[in-house]
């Protein structure tokens, strides 16, 4: 076994400062402040960014390739630590609103992302396995911290057995293909199927398909997506933001290196349903958004839909669909975790205003806000010149390319129908009167912060896209 | 065509963001101010657009000031930017309107400047759609132009308003969506036929299409443009739109806003699709005519003056599209000179109901009449743009009338015969509803005290009369323009009825316009 901690190097950086969090905070007296473990994490967050800009590049692998560092692996551990920090931004003041005890809940935080870049650089799926155990114990527990929420605990408990159940669909999936290929080590896999393609025994594909529906759980595409609204509602609000992003790029990554890309000689077994499920996340997902009244819960819904068009670049395939997965992703990461941080910035500790009405006129009392909220809201929908748009033109460009030209138009298509319920929101804030509650920068200043780097990059992948899309692909190519 | 620096035209449309960007930062107690520097903001605009007409060479039809930067070169994106004869006009129209509209809205109380920011950032929308000449470009304007206007209706229009705004942003985002669709299609064969990646227009106009891929690819490009223009039985939104608009909302959608669903026709979907183009004729020529007339017949029974001037826009926009469809000089000279023609008239008309309804909240014609006796400077005006309106010989919107007639009726004069009806239901609606409001007693004690224009609103009306009265008697400098760009756009189309120079027949039309 050949020990190389390099492609680790960011992985451990975070394991170290969340165990240096979870100790210290036994060493504070149960009264004292514990606001500066959130700064602890952030700097390790942000040394970890730092090491990982670092080893951009290099391509090596690690204990027998079990885990392997590439530029993919790296760009999916940047925006993880991305929209780590920018939940952790957002905790800071909202923790303390809803009595959640914090020094746990940063410790947790990070063992979630070492999880996830862990289930991006894994070329085992035994390896994968245990970064999404890691990821999904911690956003388990994530989700019910609310102690005081009898909501929290339901949406913890939906979570837990939902999340369960996926993993014996990916356990039992793992299982099949090793009894199939000899090996649970991605490359000796794509080896065998790349030798022996006419000799499948039926079980291989149907653990293939095994591990597609865990995967379809793990990112809330239909019809898997029941646990979703709950289990989001239900969450504290920066968990929330975290888990639909963070965790839906981790299963995405996961998706990508192990489905599309290494044991892509199977695509042609599951692209039809693949298909199938696309189209129905998407548009069921926007269907059920335009019916709901609480925010949170449209964002739920607008989640689902929006892994119905992430699932467009898998439909399409590695070659042309690579790119813009990864594009889609980042631009995603930042508009989603922005409204989900605005919403976060609303919440009181007896009064979680998530509803359209306490956002009625927020835009006029609070204009940086609303400025925010309405520019997350215009960049979901897909309005240029925003991050969103980028993604999604190059989502369906890459189904036009690779000749599905029917899922390119159905997709544009549930973007008119998404308009519906993104502008409700910008109906609310400046076409309604009300008395929203907004707080001012000064009360909060972190959230602000988070909300504004939100805005930052959604601008930015909006107007200046040729360097993140030079990324993307050159983390794509790096798949090996 | 090599790589240039920044040049006129993204300076056009950098002032207004730098503007919006200036006022987001002024305190918004002092309206007057924040007024004052938009007004100045719009008004080096149009000082800016007016050096563009200066600099511009008449006799070439190709595109002029063209830049090109790099955006996303891995995929053949850049930002191009040109302007020619077509498109040169528009843009002018469109920096005189924003400058007049802000002066309009100096009644609004209301969260000015939210209100100032959206104006100008809509103008850079319209102008960059405009000048915009990479397929990319064009559709990052044409949908951002609709976040400021979806604002403007849906938080300063009227009751209806959050509906009428989401229509309108509904309609046209079904319509762009697909055309989004087919532009990645089209780069995409582009790139499979003559192996260079592009969204450069100049580039893929030459490209050869089977006529299905023509056929599937204009249909998607001319729903977008006909829900914008927009054409029978697309403009259900139009008359919710501008009733729910305030005044400034209403004269820049009348006004340039429409007119970006037919230059999207002429600069896009037509020469890039010839072959579907003339193949569609048939259909688009019908519901144009159709739209002429039914916009007629509808705006004839309203009560409300504002949606009887917006089911007119229905019926004027079939003319331009009739003219288009003739695929002859004259016909799309005249569609293109109607476009600016009606963008001056109903943009008058709405400022004047505007204008009006600012003093009585009322906007109903039974509210009205005898208004002559009160308001008699308000009365001649609105005489002057409405004859406008109507076409009447000697006033811009003739001209446009006549050439779109002379060029329709040589290639189909049955549908030009029933289009001709048209522009005299136009009479009759318009008439009516003068005489119903201006002349007849004094009726109702309301109108008795109502005051006439005051220094502002003879200011902003003012430029657009001078304009009416110019562009009827002396049309030669702006259709000697025009015509360089119309021949060459024409050039790409198969088969092509070229006549005389259409500013030869406006001669012709001098002579015959007694006999209408």
């Amino acid at each position: 076994m050949d020990v190389n901690l390099l492609p680790l190097l960011p992985a451990i950086q975070v394991l170290l400062t969340a165990l240096v969090v979870m100790l210290r905070d036994l060493f504070i007296e149960e009264d004292k402040p514990r606001g500066y473990l959130a700064f602890l994490s952030l700097i390790g967050i942000g040394l970890a960014a730092a090491e990982a800009v670092a080893l951009w590049g290099a391509q090596e692998t690690a204990f027998s390739d079990s885990i392997v560092l590439d530029n993919f692996a790296l760009f999916f551990a940047l925006i993880f630590l991305l929209v780590g920090a920018l939940t952790i931004l957002s905790s800071i003041h909202y923790v303390q609103q809803v009595a959640i005890h914090e020094g746990e809940y940063y410790a947790l935080i990070l063992f979630a992302i070492l999880g996830m870049m862990i289930m991006a650089a894994a070329n085992d799926l035994l390896v994968f396995f245990l970064g999404l155990e890691t990821m999904s114990v911690a956003v388990y527990v994530l989700t019910g911290m609310w102690r005081g929420s009898a909501r929290s605990s339901e949406a913890a408990m939906k979570y837990f057995l939902m999340g369960a159940f996926a993993t014996g669909f990916l356990l039992y999936g793992i299982a099949l293909i090793y009894g199939a290929t000899g090996s649970t080590n991605l490359n000796s896999i794509a080896d065998y199927l790349l030798e022996q393609p006419a000799e499948w025994p039926l079980y291989l594909i149907g653990g293939g398909f095994l591990l597609l529906v865990g995967f379809a759980f793990k990112v809330g595409a239909v019809p898997f997506h029941f646990w979703v609204p709950d289990v989001y509602d239900g969450a504290p609000t920066p968990v929330t933001g975290f888990m639909s992003v963070a965790v839906k790029a981790a299963a995405f990554a996961a998706w990508a290196r192990i489905l599309t890309h290494k044991l892509s000689p199977l695509e042609s077994d599951w692209v039809f349903p693949l298909w199938i499920l696309a189209i129905a996340t998407m548009t069921l997902g926007n269907l059920l958004a335009i019916g709901q009244s609480s925010v949170k819960r449209m964002l739920a819904y607008s989640s689902i839909a929006h892994a119905g068009y992430l699932l467009i670049p898998i439909v399409v395939g590695e070659e042309w669909g690579g790119m813009p997965l990864l594009f889609y992703v980042a631009a995603y990461a930042f508009m989603t975790f922005g409204a989900f941080a605005v919403l976060s910035s609303l919440a009181e500790s007896d009064n979680p205003r998530e509803s359209y009405r306490d956002f009625a006129g927020l835009g006029f009392k609070r204009p940086l806000l609303g400025f925010a909220m309405s520019l997350f809201m215009l960049s979901l929908a897909g309005f240029p010149p925003l991050g969103g748009f980028v993604g999604k033109f190059y989502v369906f460009r890459s189904a036009v390319l690779a000749g599905y030209l029917g899922l390119a138009i159905i997709g544009v298509l549930n973007s008119v129908l998404s308009v519906v319920y993104y502008l409700r929101v910008i109906v609310a804030m400046y076409m309604e009167e009300g008395g929203a509650e907004g707080k001012s920068f000064s009360q909060l200043p972190f959230v602000y912060t988070a909300i504004i780097l939100a805005v930052i990059g959604t601008l930015y992948l909006g107007i200046m896209p040729a360097a993140t899309l030079d990324w993307s692909r050159s983390a794509f190519s790096s798949l090996q | 065509m090599s790589a240039l620096a920044i040049g006129n035209l993204s300076f056009l449309l950098a002032i207004p963001v730098i503007g919006a960007a200036l006022l987001a930062l002024l305190p918004r107690r002092n309206s007057q101010a924040l007024f004052t520097v938009a007004l100045i903001v719009s008004g080096i605009d149009f000082l800016w657009s007016i050096k563009i007409l200066s600099g511009f060479d008449a006799g070439n039809g190709a595109m002029q000031f063209l830049e090109r930067i790099p955006w996303m070169p891995a995929f053949g994106i850049e930002y191009i930017v040109g302007i020619d004869g077509i498109s040169l006009f528009l843009v002018l129209l469109t920096t005189l309107l924003m400058p007049i509209a802000i002066l309009a809205s100096w009644s609004v109380q209301d969260r000015v400047k939210e209100y100032l920011v959206f104006m100008l950032l809509l103008e850079t929308g319209m102008l960059g759609a405009f000048v915009a000449l990479d397929l990319f470009l064009f559709y990052v304007f044409w949908e951002v132009m609709l976040v400021p206007m979806y604002f403007l209706i849906g938080v300063w229009g009227g009751t209806r308003r959050i509906y009428a705004a989401l229509k309108f942003v509904i309609y046209t985002m079904a319509g762009s969506l697909l055309m989004l669709v087919a532009i990645i299609y089209l780069a995409a064969r582009h790139a499979e036929l003559e192996q260079v990646l592009t969204f450069d227009l100049l580039k893929l106009y030459g490209m050869s299409l089977s006529f299905d891929q023509q056929a599937w690819l204009f249909c998607a490009f001319a729903l977008s443009f006909a829900i914008k223009v927009p054409l029978f039985p697309f403009h259900t939104w139009l008359p919710d739109a501008h009733v729910e608009a305030p005044t400034a909302g209403s004269v820049i959608l009348a006004g340039v806003l429409l007119k970006l669903g037919t230059y999207g026709f002429l600069r896009f979907a037509m020469p890039l699709f010839p072959d579907a183009a003339l193949a569609a004729a048939p259909i688009i020529v019908a519901l144009a005519v159709i739209g002429i007339i039914y916009g007629a017949a509808v705006a004839m029974m309203q009560s409300d003056i504002k949606k009887l001037v917006a089911y007119s826009s229905v019926s004027h926009l079939g003319f331009v599209m009739l003219g288009l469809f003739a695929f002859n000089t004259q016909g799309v000279q005249g569609a293109i000179y109607q476009m600016i023609s009606h963008g001056l008239s109903t943009g008058a008309l709405f400022l004047l109901v505007g204008m009006i309804y600012e003093r009585r909240h009322t906007r109903m014609i039974d509210d009205f009449g005898g208004l002559w006796k009160v308001i008699p400077l308000f009365s001649v005006i609105l005489l002057v743009v409405m004859f406008s309106s109507i076409g009447l010989p000697g006033l811009n919107g003739f001209v446009g009338e006549f050439l779109i007639l002379l060029g329709a009726f040589g290639v189909m004069p049955l549908w030009t015969a029933a289009a001709a009806t048209g522009v005299i239901l136009g009479a009759v609606y318009m008439l009516w509803m003068y005489r119903r409001v201006v002349f007849g007693p004094l009726k109702n004690p309301a109108n008795e005290k109502l005051t006439d224009l005051n220094t502002r609103e003879l200011l902003l009306l003012a430029p657009i009369v001078i304009l009416i009265v110019l562009m009827g008697v002396y049309p030669r400098p702006f259709l000697q323009r025009i015509e360089p760009a119309v021949a060459l756009t024409l050039k790409k189309f198969p088969v092509v009825v070229t006549t005389q120079a259409g500013a030869d027949s406006i001669a012709g039309a001098e002579h015959s316009k007694h006999g209408r």
